[in-house]
């Protein structure tokens, strides 16, 4: 039944995880933008031992929810909860506090996503347990490369199986949290590589690469637009040697197989949370409009025809609305994750919306303030320029454009290129 | 708990509507508009036979007993929108009189409304709201009801009401004070005199300007009588229908442009297959989607009572307003000159969409 009402469950974490945005990010959120990629020690240990408060997971309970997973046998999809949903409440108001250091939190973060999607339960013990441990940790995903975008089947990174090691070689851009994954902390990234360059997309396999691993280095870390309290990594992997079993699903080449329609399910999950986080940067952009609205007297005359509101007025109502109504767009994307129902329509339809979104309305904005808007003084600015990469990552508008055209068209990605 | 799932009988409304939609309301759609012919009485008794409007009449009125729900009705809405927009206000009008005297009403005005609407046969409803001005605004009426011994007189012009039959009283909202109230005038009231309009679209639907001249009518006609009405309620009420109704119009001009594309070829292959064109009906799904979820969340609101739910269903109804507006436009792009001609939908889609910033009153859930 259509029901708008988060669950107390969700209404307890959304109102605590909004104190942790006013309390531990909101303060230290422009020293982190201007000293790009200084490491946010304080914040880490915060969320860190909050993490394990909570019992291992703020972003997902790994451990201990994983083991009941494991013992009935029926119906999965029921016990799921509401996970997806429960991620997209948390990492809304994380990015409502700073969409920069929101991606700091200690967390398995997009590689967390596709040992989710693809993994065995013995990888899902072995890669996801550090994250209840002592020592905070990230995990990362390689998957751009140089010459390889938007267009992933086109990857030239490769996995050579020698022996009981698979062997990969090859240059991996843009690799969220890169740094603190491999370099700050012991945690893996999940690298994308074909097995078999000649095959096209079936070749196409993830493997989970550890810290510390021998021929994997750190080459680069970028200076970017926005979100400049994280790390966004240049990595090369140079005869690197991982464990046979670090291949994420199948080592079969076949076609159509399961290998990058996994890699492409671990979208379908990991979408409805970039597109919460967008929601969260308008939202907190919003608010700020509306207080200073507030301290000139404006108001919100809702109910008056359009015709007769101040162009100011329109625009902060049209703000209002979309934010709200994209909020339900991800919501809805990640209601499918946890119920089992695939959503590639419903997460590309949400992302592409949610990255256009916060884009233009933080934009209005920073133009709503005036000078004061593009004043490094306050966040404005910052927010305008956080909320550009949710149109850019976990796919750009043009390629969720593309996901939701097929799916509406009924068209295969030969069909509609 | 949050979810995005339609009951049982939810998805059972709707499946049986919108096969309605499609196999009854569509086909004569065109020949409404055009006037060149009525809109047939079988359609209508059949849609009456549906049972929708009954549903929400107490039982000891004749009806289904069933609590009323603004999220079924928003579901409702949107699919017969999807048929025709005009045909669907008009199938849905007997709520504009039903929904505020089941709400509002006192008893004897319920005595005396309800039984109409609870028999085998349709009867239309009415309600007049918009005035003919561009100062207009809902919440800002010039029509006004003023307190004479034991009448009240109503004073001004209202336009976009619809007049579907010779007999139904009309529910007129006027200002009284600083509040905005509504009265029931019957079709014979002296003061008021009723002419048809001419639209830019929906003029399958008998929609009529009408003048109040010293137009007296007794107490007992005050919605709610000595109690009144809360006016910002029905206006909410009637965001969240047209929302829902300019949903479906999207809805359909953006199935039409999807079919027309996949099989109008270009350069050799569907005019579907360029990114020019599968980007634009993709954002056209994309902004549709999103004024549902809004319309949904108005509704519920509305339903549990929230004193959000105004606000919320203003929003929702910019916003889908816009939404109508664009994708509808957008839909007479991917067909090109075609789109401009009248032997197909998506030019009656825009003209009816570009309404939605001026419609109050059309429907209410």
């Amino acid at each position: 039944m259509i029901d708008f009402e988060m669950s107390p469950g969700l209404e307890q974490i959304r109102g605590m995880i909004h104190g942790v945005a006013e309390m531990q990010m909101r303060p230290i959120a422009r020293e982190y933008d201007e000293e790009e990629h200084k490491f946010p020690g304080p914040y880490v240990e915060f969320m860190h031992s909050a993490t394990k408060m909570m019992g291992g997971g703020m972003f997902g309970g790994e451990k201990k929810e994983k083991k009941k997973e494991g013992e009935g046998g029926e119906k999965k999809e029921r016990r799921r909860g509401e996970k997806a949903l429960f991620q997209c409440v948390t990492i809304e108001q994380l990015a409502w506090g700073d969409a920069g250091l929101y991606l700091c939190t200690p967390s398995p973060g997009l590689g967390g996503f596709a040992i989710d999607a693809v993994g065995t339960p013995e990888q899902k013990e072995r890669f996801l347990a550090r994250f209840a441990g002592d020592e905070p940790c990230w995990g990362a995903m390689a998957i751009t490369e140089p010459n390889a975008g938007s267009d992933s089947a086109a990857i030239r990174t490769t996995a050579v199986r020698e022996d009981d090691e698979w062997v990969i070689n090859g240059t991996k851009i843009f690799v969220t949290m890169g740094h603190k994954a491999i370099v700050d902390s012991k945690g893996f990234v999940v690298v994308w590589a074909t097995v078999d360059p000649k095959a096209g997309r079936a070749g196409i396999k993830s493997f989970v690469v550890e810290a510390g691993t021998k021929g994997m280095k750190l080459i680069k870390v970028e200076h970017k637009l926005g979100i400049r309290a994280s790390d966004t990594a240049q990595i090369v992997f140079d005869n690197c040697r991982i464990p046979l079993g670090n291949i994420l699903g199948s080592p079969e080449v076949v076609e159509k197989g399961e290998g990058f329609k996994g890699a492409m399910a671990t979208f379908d999950a990991s979408r409805p949370v970039v597109s919460a986080s967008g929601v969260g940067v308008a939202q907190a952009a919003l608010d700020a409009v509306k207080e200073a609205l507030k301290e000139q007297g404006i108001e919100l005359p809702y109910g008056k025809p359009r015709a007769q509101l101040t162009s100011l007025q329109r625009d902060v109502m049209w703000m209002e609305a979309q934010v709200r109504a994209t909020r339900w767009l991800a919501y809805k994307s990640a209601w499918m994750v946890d119920q089992g129902k695939p959503n590639a329509l419903e997460a590309s339809t949400g992302k592409a919306k949610a990255g256009k979104m916060v884009t233009k309305v933080t934009q209005k904005a920073v133009e709503i303030l005036g000078p004061l808007g593009y004043s490094r003084k306050y966040l404005f600015e910052k927010w305008m320029r956080d909320a550009k990469i949710t149109d850019i990552y976990e796919g750009t508008q043009q390629i969720n454009l593309l996901i939701v055209a097929r799916r509406i068209l009924d068209y295969s990605s030969s069909q509609l290129r | 708990m949050i979810d995005f799932s339609l009951t049982e009988e939810q998805q059972l409304i709707v499946d049986t509507v919108r096969d309605f939609a499609a196999g009854e309301i569509h086909p004569v759609a065109r020949k409404c508009e055009e006037k060149e012919e009525p809109i047939p009485d079988a359609l209508v008794q059949g849609a009456w036979q549906l049972g929708l409007i009954l549903n929400t009449i107490p039982e000891s009125f004749g009806g289904g007993g069933e609590p009323r729900s603004a999220v079924t009705g928003t579901l409702i809405t949107e699919e017969l929108a999807k048929g025709d927009l005009a045909l669907a206000l008009h199938l849905l009008s007997p709520n504009l009189t039903v929904l505020p005297v089941l709400e509002f009403g006192s008893d004897a005005q319920k005595a005396a409304h309800l039984p109409r609407y609870a028999g085998e046969k349709f009867a239309a409803g009415s309600a007049a709201i918009v005035e003919p001005s561009m100062h207009y605004g809902p919440l800002d009426l010039a029509t006004t009801a003023t307190k004479k011994g034991a009448n009240y007189v109503l004073k001004g012009r209202k336009c976009f009401t619809p007049v579907l039959d010779d007999t139904s009283p009309i529910l007129v909202f006027a200002k009284e004070g600083d509040a905005v109230q509504g009265f029931f005038v019957e079709r014979n009231a002296a003061g008021m005199k009723i002419e048809p309009e001419r639209n830019m679209g929906l003029n399958a639907l008998n929609l009529c300007e009408i003048a109040f001249e010293e137009c007296a009518v007794p107490a007992s006609a005050r919605l709610g009588e000595d109690k009144g009405c809360d006016y910002k309620r029905i206006l909410a009420s009637s965001n969240i229908a047209l929302s829902a109704a300019a949903v479906g119009v999207g809805q359909a001009a953006l199935d039409y442009a999807l079919k027309y594309a996949k099989e109008r070829e270009a350069f050799g292959a569907p005019i579907a297959t360029k990114q020019a064109i599968a980007f634009m009906l993709a954002e056209m799904h994309i902004e549709i989607e999103t004024s549902r979820l809004l319309a949904w969340e108005a509704a519920w609101l509305f339903d549990k009572g929230d004193p959000e739910a105004f606000k919320t269903s203003v929003l929702a109804k910019q916003t889908s307003a816009d939404m109508a507006l664009e994708v509808a436009d957008n839909a007479v792009q991917v067909l090109g000159g075609h789109g401009y001609i009248r032997e197909h939908d998506v030019e009656l889609h825009l003209r009816n969409a570009r309404g939605f910033y001026a419609f109050d009153g059309l429907a209410l859930v």
